[in-house]
């Protein structure tokens, strides 16, 4: 018998049929939910924080899967969600030029002035 | 920039520790990797519910009841930070999903195991859960952001996943005749199985190690597994209990423990769909989704109309 072993790892098992049925009956007009993410306060006093994302299909669904998801353990007191089509972001490959106006001031740091060590508070 | 290139950058990146997110240049054959590894990962956790699930109804007590359905309830919740960890990779839930319930995609072998008595509980607990909360600390530390910050809110709940399995042996075993016998037999036939969680020995794998290089492995199948293997004969003890495995035995030498050969025909068997319930676990989350449709078309229809009532109040 031969028996190409591949490596596996935990979750990673290769990719043949693990023997259930081929084809499912799946409602092809049946679409996703739109997906939200999430944005946990976890105490008062802190801002909110992203969490992850979840489907929901409105607003109100989306706050409470949330909490079921992201906070049974006390894990906040404020919820936040936004459907992840209206989130922006920058540009990773534009990182460097983007970022680049930042770098080179070093004097916007305090530790730049070096002051004598009798000068207090400050 | 030449395809080469992009791919020798990313791979400095990955050497100086650097996280790779989801909007960065990654290879194709790394994006593939995590997106079959993560949705193995989270299906791993949707099915991991069912053998516990049939204990819900028949825990001995209001306390164990509502322990349990908090365990299985945060594996649902697992599964659901994999699965959105997962679509930051490109791909849709419900592709997923499907994959999962057509037998395209695989889960952990172990949960294709039957939970026979309520001992099994408490073994899948000290014993599975022990052995996935080695890989999970593990992936902490993947090189994926988050499948990383995943890991991290998975694994501080899991571990009172183990802790409350340990619990139940621990009581089983300071209790009648019977049930120290339904404890040991738990513990002989979770045993192996949990051994196999780990994967094919190191040296009979015939590719390169591409997930190591990546950085989204960290240890390699045997090292994991003697690390679990070493806590699991010290942690036996406090249970006045024995591991199946007449081979087991301090090596002074090593330092570690050594150990008896897995079966490996078995764990094949089961990864290609002949384990005593791959049949039964992949019907029930078939049927789970078909039953839930009309729930997920109802919550749609309700949101649209919502949403056109709002559009005509406003216009």
């Amino acid at each position: 018998m031969q028996l190409f072993i591949k490596k596996y790892y935990y979750g990673d098992i290769p990719d043949d049929n693990s023997g259930g049925a081929d084809n499912i009956t799946s409602n092809k007009n049946e679409k996703d939910w739109p997906l939200w993410e999430v944005f946990i306060r976890s105490k008062q006093g802190l801002d909110h924080k992203h969490a992850g994302s979840l489907h929901a299909a409105d607003a109100q669904m989306a706050i409470e899967n949330a909490r079921d998801v992201y906070t049974r353990r006390n894990e906040g007191v404020s919820i936040w969600v936004v459907e992840s089509k209206y989130i922006h972001a920058s540009n990773p490959d534009d990182a460097e030029s983007f970022y680049e106006p930042a770098t080179d001031k070093i004097y916007r740091h305090p530790t730049f002035y070096d002051l004598p060590d009798e000068l207090k508070h400050m | 920039m030449q395809l080469q290139d992009f791919e020798k950058l990313f791979q400095q990146k990955i050497d100086t520790e650097i996280k790779v997110e989801p909007k960065d240049w990654m290879p194709d054959a790394y994006r593939k990797t995590l997106v079959r590894q993560i949705s193995q990962h989270a299906h791993s956790e949707i099915v991991g519910m069912l053998p516990e699930g049939n204990w819900i109804s028949r825990a001995p007590s209001l306390k164990r009841k509502a322990i349990l359905i908090a365990k299985v309830q945060d594996e649902a919740g697992h599964g659901l930070y994999l699965y959105s960890a997962c679509e930051t990779l490109g791909t849709s839930r419900e592709e997923t999903i499907n994959d999962l319930n057509s037998g395209k995609a695989k889960y952990s072998s172990i949960f294709n195991y039957p939970t026979l008595t309520w001992a099994d509980m408490g073994a899948i607990g000290w014993l599975v859960d022990g052995a996935a909360i080695l890989n999970q600390v593990m992936l902490c530390r993947t090189s994926y952001g988050p499948y990383a910050r995943a890991m991290v809110r998975i694994c501080k709940e899991e571990s009172f996943h183990q802790r409350q399995g340990f619990d139940i042996l621990l009581t089983l075993c300071k209790g009648t005749d019977a049930q120290k016998a339904m404890c040991q037999d738990a513990i002989n036939r979770w045993w192996w199985p949990s051994l196999m969680m780990f994967g094919p020995k190191d040296s009979e794998s015939t590719n390169t190690d591409q997930s190591m290089k990546w950085k989204i492995k960290r240890k390699t199948n045997d090292e994991l597994r003697q690390q679990f293997v070493d806590m699991c004969a010290e942690q036996v003890k406090i249970l006045n209990m024995t591991l199946p495995d007449e081979h087991l035995k301090w090596n002074a030498q090593t330092q570690h423990y050594d150990f008896g050969e897995i079966d490996w025909s078995e764990f094949w068997n089961v990864v290609k769909g002949n384990g005593p319930c791959n049949k039964e676990r992949l019907e029930a989350r078939r049927k789970a989704h078909e039953d839930g449709a009309w729930v997920r078309e109802a919550a749609a229809a309700y949101a649209e109309k919502k949403t056109s009532k709002q559009q005509s109040q406003a216009a």
